[in-house]
């Protein structure tokens, strides 16, 4: 089996063999064994839901930390707008970015920038004839995944734009690299992440050749740091440089927003990710264009490394936003260069799926299982309580099928089975040997010596 | 489900107006064929044909049912219903032809192509029709 990076990790020692997180797997890649969750690499999007539900922060998701800057002669932040969403509508991005430097880093970058150049690269995408319809975005890496792992025969529909993070660091790391005269490779470029799937993207990209990115630092890993040093601040250097458009991108909504005239779905929280991809498999969405998918419900403010409540979250970002609206006008916006939005698009790219349903490379012999894990199917309870650490009752009969679990891990089979067996005992209890019973049995064996016996007796 | 020469029997029925269980025939035939190994597009176009068979039979018959044979090199699919059957088969082969009354339309189905989905779905597709008795579809799909 391939082996598959993944920043989403399981805490053993915190870890009580719960199955919130089974339940919860959008992809039904965690099962509970021997009392402990385990990950099915090859299943696993990075999407963050079991860290999200896991009550006992068992669930933790591998990023980088301050301590990796000392590696880098050079280190650039790349700051997403959901990261701005984390503060008072009050604190003016610029402080946020000059807060973020204090932490060690020579140069901000914003992603908003690249999420204003992604727009133009899209609008441009859109407007060519002979693409797949509707178009579905590829800027959450967990979205992507979701759809390699489940709909693989929609990859050509994915759009061919770079994330927003991406072009940002990748301009960022050029012009840290003018500005301090060193190589491209001695610049670490960070991107302040509100997900495990961004950590995901970094290690094992999609589409891109490598990432552009060093690593990735969790949002609320320096939330407090943050906090503290944007309080302390007097003077402000920074002058961010993206517009309302690209700030936009925080929430839901965000990215189709800078596409006029397009016909424009917008799916946020992975299951219904899940669902429109499903409707898109089926054929049933002939009158759109684009698709906006977010793994997260409300958008990347709701990433499970975020340190603020969603809603709260948003509430900041949409009246950030409508003051940044007011404010701006067309000569205070950076234009987008042709040539940005070129490097941007990565038409032609190829991206595998990942075949992970399979239940044999025999076809007969997967038949056979299918219909050997419809027959268990049916002797389970059909509660999907996931007492035996699999997500479903199904998901259990495929385990056993494919000999990683026993029908006895149900809890209902198991009282069956031992039921059975009790009353199996009761009625062997009830033989009794024949010296002690009435009757005598017709079916006893006469011994010969008896019935010559007998027959002396009478004769 | 039944073994029959090598081959998995899946069978469904439809019902008139039951428009919450559309889809659940399709997908239990997408996940069927996906196990199985066949290519992800293969998969889609076997389960376009089953939805949109089943969504047939359920907005216009009055019941019907789906045979979905799985073998080793090809599924097919046989939808029989019992219905008003369908006036002009010709005609409705033809992309936006429907017969789909207003309620239906507006809930966003029966946008007329149904048929000709299923038709460009399949390697393979046959209907025969007659009028107030039902219909008949088969299709193939090879890997």
């Amino acid at each position: 089996m391939e082996k598959y990076y993944h920043s989403v990790r399981l805490l053993n020692e915190r870890c009580i063999g719960c199955v919130s997180c089974a339940r919860h797997c959008p992809t039904e890649a965690i099962r509970v064994r021997g009392g402990k969750a385990r990950i099915t690499e090859s299943r696993c999007i990075d999407c963050g839901e079991c860290i999200r539900y896991c009550p006992n922060h068992a669930k933790t998701a591998v990023t980088d930390s301050l301590e990796d800057l000392q590696n880098y002669r050079y280190n650039v932040a790349v700051a997403a707008p959901s990261l701005y969403a984390q503060f008072d509508k009050n604190i003016p991005v610029s402080k946020i970015l000059a807060g973020l430097r204090t932490l060690g880093f020579d140069k901000v970058a914003e992603v908003a920038r690249g999420a204003e150049i992604a727009t133009a690269a899209l609008r441009e995408y859109l407007a060519k004839p002979g693409i797949k319809r509707p178009v579905i975005s590829s800027a959450c890496p967990a979205s992507v995944r979701l759809l390699l792992v489940k709909y693989p025969e929609l990859i050509e529909y994915l759009s061919p734009v770079d994330a927003p993070v991406e072009i940002a660091a990748r301009i960022a790391r050029s012009e840290a690299s003018q500005d301090s005269g060193l190589p491209l490779e001695a610049i670490g470029v960070w991107f302040i992440t509100p997900c495990p799937a961004k950590m995901t993207a970094v290690l094992e990209p999609i589409g891109v050749g490598k990432s552009a990115l060093t690593g990735t630092i969790s949002m609320i890993s320096i939330y407090g740091e943050l906090l503290k040093s944007i309080s302390g601040l007097a003077t402000v250097a920074e002058t961010p440089m993206a517009s309302a458009e690209g700030v936009g991108w925080a929430v839901a909504g965000g990215e189709a927003n800078g596409l006029d005239d397009a016909k424009i779905l917008v799916a946020h929280g992975i299951r219904n990710v899940s669902n429109i991809m499903e409707q898109l498999a089926l054929g049933k969405l002939n009158d759109v264009d684009f698709i906006e998918c977010l793994s997260c419900a409300g958008g990347c403010i709701g990433g499970p490394l975020t340190a603020v409540n969603r809603f709260v979250a948003e509430n900041s970002i949409k009246q950030r936003l409508k003051r940044m609206r007011a404010e701006e006008t067309p000569e205070s916006r950076l234009p987008v260069e042709a040539e940005q939005v070129v490097l941007a698009l990565r038409e032609g790219r190829s991206i595998e799926p990942r075949p992970v349903l399979k239940l044999d490379d025999d076809i007969v012999v997967a038949m056979q299982k299918i219909e050997l894990i419809d027959d268990t199917l049916k002797r389970l309870p059909g509660l999907d309580c996931g007492s035996c650490g699999s997500p479903t009752c199904r998901a259990l009969a495929e385990d056993i099928v494919q000999g990683t679990a026993s029908e006895t891990d149900c809890v209902f089979r198991l009282r069956e089975m031992v039921r059975d067996l009790a009353q199996e005992m009761v009625n062997l209890s009830e033989k009794l040997p024949p010296s002690l019973t009435t009757e005598i049995g017709m079916k006893d064996p006469i011994e010969p010596s008896r019935l010559r016996k007998n027959r002396m007796e009478r004769g | 489900m039944k073994n029959e020469t090598q081959g998995l029997l899946l069978e469904f029925p439809l019902e008139h107006y039951r428009f919450e269980t559309a889809g659940e025939a399709s997908s239990k035939v997408k996940q069927v064929v996906r196990q199985l190994g066949v290519d992800a597009q293969t998969a889609r176009r076997i389960s376009v044909c089953a939805y949109e068979a089943e969504l047939n039979a359920i907005i216009h018959a009055f019941g019907g049912r789906m045979v979905v044979r799985v073998l080793p090199d090809r599924t097919e699919l046989e939808v029989t219903d019992e219905g008003p059957g369908i006036p002009d088969v010709e005609a409705a082969m033809r992309e936006g032809f429907s017969t789909a009354p207003d309620n239906i339309r507006e809930l966003g189905f029966g946008a007329g192509m149904g048929l000709p989905n299923m038709k460009r779905s399949a390697d393979e597709f046959e209907i025969k029709s007659s009028l107030n008795t039902g219909t008949w579809i088969r299709m193939l799909v090879r890997y």
